[in-house]
C-alpha cells in the first residue's frame, strides 16, 4: 500500500504543478514509512521538502499555500501528532470556504498513518478519526487496500475541500486481518494489491461491499475490514462485510439498503467506544432501519483506555472478538 | 540548613491599575531621526539593535527627520491621513450603530490607526495580508467599498459572508485581505505558507502575517517564525504591540524578553521596532520590509509600538484594570494629530481644511451607513436566508447536509 500512495503522489505530482508535499522526514529520505520515497529527487526540492517538527506550521502554511492557489499534500508522521495541528484543521481548514464565502478555499489533503498493530504503544496506534469527522467542512477518508488508497488519494488531492486521508499504517505492507501470529502475507498476494500505473480516481463518499452476505451485516474500514472478513470465514456466518472507505461524507444509502435487507448490524472500529465514529454509524442505523431491525446493534472497538503497548492483542479488535460478537448479533 | 530558601512564582503586574497615576517612565524612546535606515541585504546579525530601540521620522515639531524620512510626497501624506480619518470616523459610527443594536460586536482602532493605513501603502496589488481584527485600514486604504464592510456587520441581505461570519472578520482576495478567522496567532503561519507558495511558484507578489502583542504567545507565532527563517519566505512579519491583550498588560505575553521584535532575533530574522503612531515611520518600516521580501531577502518581523485607546471590544470595560486617563499620558501621541501636524508645519495643511475634511468625511460615512441600512441591520429589515447556513460548508453539498436543510424547512 506503501507504493499505493506513492503512486497516488507521483501522478497527481505529474499532472498538476501545483500539488507539493512535504513534512517531517518526507524529503530527501522519503518519510518514515517510505511513502514519498524518490519525489524529491523527481520533482525538486521546492515541491517535496522536509518541514520543522511543527504540525501547526506543517498544516498552517499548507493552508496558506492553499490559498495562494496550491494543492499541498502534507504528512503527519503519525496520526497521533497531529494534535498541535488540530486547531489550523478545525478552525481553519474546515471553515475558510463558509466564512468567507467561497471568497478563499482550502484544497488541502493531510495524509496520516493510524490505527495501531505495531507494537506503537500510545503515542503510534492511535485511531483519531472521529476527532475529523465531528468536524464540518472536513472530509475523512481511510483506505483498506492499495487499489483503493491510491484511487482516493488521486481524488483527495483533487478535491477543492480539505480532506484528512488516514492510512492504517497496519495495512502497509499486507492486508492484516489480526492473526498477528502467522506470517505477514503480501498485497502481491491480493487482488486489491494490484494497483494500475498512472491516473484513476475513486469517488468519496462511496462505500464498497467486500462480501456478501444475507445474515447480518459488518460495518468496517480500514485493517478492520480484514478482521471482520476472516471473522465472517472462520464462524461461518453469512456476513454482509461493508468497507466505508469515506466517513465523511459517509455512503448511508449502501449502509441502509445492506441492513434493510439483513436486519442485524456489527460496527467496528479500532478506536475507543465511547463517543466513536461507531456510535455514529449506530445512530444512522437506528434512525434509517429500526423497523427492520432483529436484534440490538454490536460494537466492537478498541477498549475505552489509551492504547496500552505489551498488551497490544488484547486490546486490538481481533478476528475472535469480531466473531463473537457476530455470534452475539446472530443469536439475539 | 539547606543553601536554598523555598521558591516563589513571578507573576508580572503593570505599573499601574485603576486609580493610579498612568506611568510610561519604562517605554524608552529614542529621538526621532535618531535610528539608522540599515541597507537592504544587511546581515540580520549586524542590527540587532534595531529590536530594542523605535524608528521614528516625525518629530515634537511636527518634522519629519532622519534616514527613514523623505519617502512619501505631499499628496500621498494627504492621502494617508484622510484614510485614519475615514477609519476613525467608520469606527465612531459604527460604535454607534452597535449601541442601537444595529450589529452585535464591534471592534474598534482608535490610536492605531496609521498601523494598517501606512502599511498598505508598502504594499502592492496582488500582494496578500493574513490579518488580525483591527487592521480595517488595509481595506480602507485600498478603497474597498465601505458599504461592504457595514453590509457584513449589519448581518444584512447583502452582507458578503450571508451572515455565516461575524462583524469585522472581513474577507476580500481582491483586495489581498485574507478572511479574518477571529482565532488567534493561527493566520501567522498561514501568511508564511502563502509567500512559500510564491516562492515556489517563481512569482513576484509577497505576504504580510499580523499578530497582536498577547497572540505572540500561541505556538503558531513560533511555528510561524520557523517556518519563515528556514525558507526564507517573502513574507513581512507584523507584531502590533497595543500594550493591552484584552484586559492583560503586554508583560504577561512578553515574559522576561526585552520587546516583541526580540523573538525575531534567535531565527536569524531582521528585527525592527517602530513607532507605530508615526504614518511616515510605519510607512518606511513596511517599505524596507516589502523591498527584502521582492529582493528574496526572506522574512522581516516588525512590532509596532503604540497603545489601544479604545476598548478590546464592544464587550470590554478597560476602566476596570487600567487608569482611565492613561491613553492621554501615551509618549507617542495620536497618530492621525501627529500627521496633521506634520501637513501643517509643511504648509499643505490647516485647521481650517481638517475641519472641513472631517465634516466631508463623515458626511461619506452616514451616506454609505444610509445605503446599508437599507438592506438591513442585525434585528430589522433584510436579512441572510436561513438556506444561507447550509450552503458553502463544502464545495458541493452532501447528502446529510442536505437532509438537515430540508428538515429546517429550506
Amino acid at each position: 500500500m506503501i507504493e499505493a500512495v506513492r503512486s497516488a503522489m507521483d501522478v497527481s505530482m505529474a499532472r498538476d504543478e501545483d500539488v507539493v508535499v512535504f513534512g517531517e522526514d518526507v524529503g530527501y529520505f522519503g518519510g518514515v514509512f517510505r511513502c514519498t520515497q524518490g519525489l524529491q529527487a523527481k520533482y525538486g526540492r521546492t515541491r517535496c521538502f522536509d518541514t520543522p517538527i511543527s504540525e501547526s506550521g506543517i498544516v498552517g502554511t499548507a493552508i496558506g499555500m492553499a490559498a495562494y492557489g496550491l494543492k499541498p499534500c502534507v504528512e503527519i508522521q503519525f496520526a497521533d501528532y497531529m494534535y498541535p495541528a488540530y486547531d489550523q484543521l478545525t478552525q481553519e481548514a474546515a471553515r475558510i470556504r463558509y466564512r468567507s464565502n467561497g471568497d478563499f478555499t482550502c484544497p488541502i489533503v493531510v495524509r496520516m498513518p493510524t490505527g495501531g498493530g505495531i507494537f506503537g504503544g500510545q503515542t503510534h496506534s492511535q485511531s483519531p478519526e472521529a476527532l475529523f469527522t465531528h468536524v464540518c467542512g472536513l472530509k475523512v477518508i481511510v483506505p483498506s487496500n492499495p487499489y483503493d488508497a491510491k484511487g482516493l488519494l488521486i481524488s483527495a488531492i483533487e478535491d477543492p475541500d480539505p480532506v484528512i486521508f488516514l492510512e492504517p499504517k497496519r495495512l502497509y505492507n499486507g492486508p492484516f486481518d489480526g492473526h498477528h501470529e502467522r506470517p505477514v502475507i503480501p498485497w502481491s498476494k491480493h487482488e486489491l494489491g494490484d494497483v494500475p500505473e498512472g491516473h484513476y480516481t475513486i469517488p468519496i463518499g462511496k462505500a464498497e461491499i467486500r462480501r456478501n452476505g444475507s445474515a447480518v451485516t459488518v460495518l468496517a474500514y480500514g485493517t478492520m475490514v480484514h478482521v471482520a472478513l476472516a471473522a465472517a470465514e472462520e464462524t461461518g456466518t453469512d456476513a454482509e462485510v461493508i468497507d466505508i472507505r469515506s466517513l465523511l461524507p459517509l455512503d448511508l444509502e449502501t449502509i441502509v439498503a445492506s441492513v434493510t435487507k439483513t436486519g442485524r448490524c456489527v460496527v467496528v472500529h479500532e478506536a475507543t467506544l465511547t463517543s466513536g465514529f461507531g456510535a455514529e454509524l449506530v445512530a444512522l442505523v437506528q434512525e434509517h432501519c429500526f423497523y427492520h431491525l432483529e436484534a440490538p446493534v454490536v460494537r466492537v472497538t478498541g477498549w475505552d483506555t489509551p492504547y496500552p503497548h505489551a498488551q497490544e492483542w488484547d486490546y486490538f479488535p481481533g478476528p475472535a472478538r469480531v466473531g463473537r460478537a457476530l455470534t452475539e448479533a446472530m443469536e439475539a | 540548613m539547606d543553601e536554598f530558601s523555598r521558591l516563589s512564582l513571578h507573576v508580572p503586574e503593570p505599573a499601574v491599575r485603576p486609580g493610579d497615576e498612568p506611568d510610561f517612565s519604562n517605554v524608552r524612546i529614542p529621538k526621532a531621526g535618531t535610528v539608522p535606515r540599515p541597507e537592504i541585504d544587511v546581515d540580520p546579525e549586524t542590527i540587532r539593535d534595531l529590536a530594542f530601540s523605535i524608528i521614528r521620522v516625525l518629530n515634537r515639531e511636527g518634522e519629519a527627520v532622519g534616514p527613514w524620512s523623505g519617502l512619501l510626497s505631499d499628496d500621498e501624506l494627504l492621502t494617508g491621513l484622510r484614510h485614519m480619518m475615514m477609519l476613525r470616523a467608520f469606527d465612531a459610527r459604527m460604535l454607534m450603530a452597535q449601541r442601537q443594536g444595529k450589529t452585535s460586536f464591534y471592534m474598534q482602532h482608535l490610536g492605531e490607526e496609521a498601523v494598517s493605513c501606512a502599511f498598505r501603502k508598502a504594499l502592492r496589488k496582488g500582494d496578500m495580508n493574513f490579518p488580525t481584527y483591527r487592521q480595517a485600514g488595509l481595506l480602507i486604504a485600498d478603497d474597498y467599498p465601505m458599504v461592504e464592510m457595514m453590509n457584513q456587520i449589519f448581518s444584512n441581505e447583502s452582507d458578503p459572508c450571508h451572515g455565516r461570519q461575524l462583524p469585522v472578520m472581513y474577507t476580500s482576495k481582491e483586495h489581498g485581505f485574507f478572511t479574518i478567522s477571529g482565532n488567534l496567532a493561527t493566520q501567522f503561519v498561514q501568511a508564511v505558507g502563502w509567500a512559500m507558495a510564491s516562492a515556489i511558484k517563481s512569482d513576484t507578489r509577497i505576504a504580510a502575517g499580523w499578530i497582536g502583542d498577547g497572540s505572540t504567545a500561541e505556538s503558531d507565532f513560533h511555528s510561524a517564525l520557523v517556518f519563515a527563517s528556514t525558507y526564507k519566505a517573502p513574507v513581512i512579519l507584523n507584531i502590533v504591540n497595543n500594550q493591552w491583550a484584552i484586559s492583560t498588560f503586554q508583560g504577561i505575553a512578553r515574559g522576561g524578553s526585552g520587546t516583541f521584535a526580540a523573538r525575531g532575533l534567535g531565527f536569524g530574522i531582521p528585527a525592527l521596532r517602530v513607532d507605530g503612531n508615526d504614518y511616515l515611520a510605519v510607512y518606511a518600516v513596511a517599505r524596507w520590509a516589502a523591498e527584502r521580501a521582492r529582493r528574496n531577502l526572506g522574512p522581516t518581523l516588525i512590532e509596532y509600538v503604540t497603545y489601544r485607546v479604545g476598548a478590546h471590544s464592544t464587550s470590554d470595560d478597560p476602566s476596570a484594570y487600567r487608569p482611565k486617563t492613561e491613553s492621554e499620558a501615551w509618549p507617542l501621541g495620536d497618530p492621525v494629530l501627529r500627521l496633521k501636524k506634520h501637513l501643517i508645519v509643511r504648509g499643505v495643511w490647516s485647521e481650517e481644511r481638517h475641519a472641513q475634511a472631517e465634516a466631508e468625511i463623515m458626511d461619506v460615512i452616514i451616506q454609505a451607513q444610509k445605503e446599508a441600512e437599507r438592506h438591513g441591520t442585525l434585528h430589522a429589515g433584510g436579512r441572510p436566508s436561513v438556506r444561507d447556513i447550509f450552503e458553502g460548508v463544502y464545495s458541493v453539498m452532501p447528502p446529510h447536509i442536505r437532509r438537515q436543510r430540508q428538515k429546517a424547512g429550506y
